[in-house]
C-alpha cells in the first residue's frame, strides 16, 4: 500500500488500538450472554434451583444441628457452589456449540482470547450472581452471619480460579461425545487446590481465625487464579480451532 | 514394513537385567530395616514406580507443549505413550504404598498430601483417556489431549502444596521431616544403593516401556492409513 492511500484509509476509518478492540470484543460476548440470559433465564434458574436442593439434601445428609454446622458450613457452601457452577458451566458452552454460535463467533474478526475472557467473566458473573442470592438464603436458613469482608474475597478469588479453568475444559467437553459426563471428570481433580483452598479460607473467616492461619491459603487461591488464567490464554486456541 | 530397531532391542535386553539385578538386591542386598521389618523392602519399588509416574506426567506435558507448537502427530503419540504408562506405575505406586502403610500406620489409607497428590494425578490421567475416548477427529482429539495435559499437570504441584498445609505425616526418607511423621528411617550405604538402583532401573523399564509404546502408535497409524487408501 502506498503511503498516500494508507493515510487516507486510516483518516477515513480510524483502526481502534489493539487494546480498545480487545476489550469491545470482549465486553460484546459478555453483553450477548447477559441479554440471552435475561431473555430466557433459563441458566441462572436452574443454577439457583441445583444450589438450593444441594443445600437441602446436605441438611438432612449430614443433620446440619447448630453444633456441627459451624464447622461444616464453609464446606456446604462450597461444595453447592461448585456443583452449581458445573451445571452453569456446561449449559453456557452447550449453547454455543448446539446453535452453531459458536463457529459465527470464531468467524468474527476478533481475537479468539476476547471470546475466551468473554465467555469466563459471564460465566463468572452467573457464578457470582447465584452466591449472591445463595449467602443470604444460607444465612436465613442457618441463622449465621455470612456477610464477612474477607469471605466474600475468599469467593470471588475461588470463583474466578473455578470459572478460568472451568471456561477451558468446558469448551473441550462439549465438543465430546461424552460431553454431559466429561466436565465434573476433568475439572473437579484439577480444581480441587481452589476447593481446599477456598473452603479451608472461608472457614477461617467464619471462624474468626488469625489472619496468620488463612494468609497461605489466600496466596494459594491469587496463585492458582494467576497461573490458569496465563495458561488458559495461551491454549484456547487450540480448544477452538477447527 | 518397519522392523524392530537394533538399539530398542539392547535396551529390551539392559531392562530385563537391571529388573531381575534390582529385585534380588531389593531382597538379597538391602539389609532388613530393624523396626519395621521385611515391608520395609517395598519402598524400593514404591518410590521408583512412583518416579515413574511423575516422570510420564512430565513427558506427557512437555509432550503436549511441543505438540501445541509444532503440530507434528508424533508428539501426541508421546503423550498418549506416557500417560498411559504413567497410569499402570502411578497405580503400583499407590497400592504398594497401601500394603507398606497398613503394619506401619494401621491403615491402608491416610488423607496425607502425597497420598491425595498421587491419587488425584491417577484421576487426571483417567480423564485424560477419558476426554480422548469421546472425541473421534484425531486432529482435535491430539489437541485436546495435549491441552489437558498440560493443564494437569500444573495442577498437580498446586494440590500437593494445599494438601501439604495439612498436617501429614508420610515419612519424608530423602531431605528433611517433618515433625510427626510416622515410619521414618535413615537408609544405611546398602539400602542407598538399592534405592538409587531401582530408581535407575525404572527409568529404563520407563523409556523401554515409552518407545515400545510409541512403536506401537505409529504402527497403528500406518495401519489405519493403510486401510484408508484401501477404501479409497
Amino acid at each position: 500500500m502506498k503511503p498516500e492511500t494508507a493515510i487516507l484509509a486510516s483518516e477515513t476509518r480510524p483502526t481502534p488500538s489493539p487494546l480498545s478492540s480487545f476489550l469491545r470484543a470482549m465486553g460484546a460476548v459478555i453483553w450477548k450472554d447477559l441479554v440471552a440470559e435475561l431473555r430466557s433465564r433459563e441458566l441462572l434458574s436452574a443454577m439457583l434451583v441445583f444450589a438450593l436442593l444441594v443445600i437441602i439434601i446436605f441438611n438432612f445428609a449430614l443433620e446440619l444441628d447448630p453444633k456441627t454446622r459451624a464447622g461444616v458450613t464453609a464446606g456446604v457452601l462450597w461444595v453447592t457452589f461448585i456443583f452449581a457452577g458445573t451445571l452453569g458451566l456446561n449449559r453456557s458452552m452447550a449453547i454455543e456449540k448446539d446453535r452453531g454460535c459458536m463457529d459465527g463467533l470464531l468467524l468474527a474478526p476478533i481475537d479468539r482470547s476476547a471470546i475466551y475472557f468473554g465467555k469466563a467473566i459471564g460465566n463468572l458473573i452467573f457464578m457470582l450472581i447465584v452466591e449472591i442470592i445463595v449467602l443470604p438464603l444460607y444465612s436465613l436458613l442457618y441463622n449465621i452471619n455470612l456477610f464477612k469482608p474477607g469471605l466474600m474475597l475468599v469467593i470471588l478469588l475461588g470463583s474466578i480460579g473455578y470459572i478460568v479453568v472451568g471456561t477451558l475444559l468446558a469448551t473441550m467437553a462439549v465438543q465430546a461425545r461424552t460431553r454431559d459426563i466429561l466436565l465434573p471428570i476433568l475439572l473437579f481433580p484439577v480444581a480441587l487446590p481452589v476447593l481446599m483452598a477456598s473452603v479451608k479460607a472461608s472457614n477461617g473467616f467464619l471462624q474468626a481465625l488469625p489472619m496468620a492461619e488463612i494468609q497461605p491459603w489466600l496466596n494459594l487461591l491469587i496463585v492458582y487464579d494467576i497461573i490458569f488464567t496465563a495458561v488458559a490464554f495461551m491454549v484456547f486456541d487450540f480448544v477452538v480451532e477447527e | 514394513m518397519q522392523t524392530k530397531p537394533r538399539w530398542l532391542s539392547v535396551l529390551d535386553i539392559i531392562t530385563v537385567i537391571l529388573l531381575i539385578a534390582a529385585t534380588a538386591m531389593v531382597f538379597f542386598y538391602a539389609p532388613t530395616e530393624a523396626v519395621m521389618g521385611q515391608v520395609q523392602r517395598v519402598f524400593y519399588f514404591h518410590v521408583a514406580a512412583g518416579w515413574v509416574g511423575m516422570l510420564a506426567f512430565l513427558v506427557a506435558a512437555i509432550a503436549g507443549v511441543a505438540y501445541l507448537a509444532k503440530g507434528n502427530r508424533k508428539w501426541d503419540i508421546v503423550g498418549l505413550s506416557a500417560i498411559e504408562i504413567g497410569i499402570v506405575f502411578a497405580f503400583i505406586n499407590i497400592v504398594t504404598g497401601s500394603i507398606w502403610a497398613r503394619p506401619i500406620w494401621n491403615t491402608w489409607w491416610t488423607w496425607d498430601p502425597r497420598l491425595t497428590t498421587a491419587t488425584v494425578m491417577e484421576l487426571i490421567y483417567v480423564a485424560y483417556l477419558m476426554l480422548r475416548q469421546g472425541i473421534e477427529d484425531p486432529d482435535r482429539r491430539a489437541r485436546f489431549g495435549a491441552v489437558y495435559a498440560i493443564v494437569g499437570f500444573l495442577s498437580v504441584p498446586l494440590t500437593f502444596f494445599s494438601a501439604r498445609l495439612f498436617r501429614t505425616i508420610h515419612p519424608v526418607v530423602i531431605g528433611s521431616n517433618e515433625a510427626g511423621a510416622q515410619g521414618q528411617f535413615d537408609m544405611t550405604p546398602l539400602m542407598l544403593q538399592t534405592f538409587m538402583f531401582s530408581l535407575i532401573t525404572f527409568s529404563f523399564v520407563f523409556a523401554d516401556l515409552l518407545w515400545h509404546r510409541i512403536r506401537l502408535g505409529q504402527l497403528a497409524e500406518k495401519v489405519e492409513q493403510l486401510r484408508l487408501k484401501l477404501v479409497d
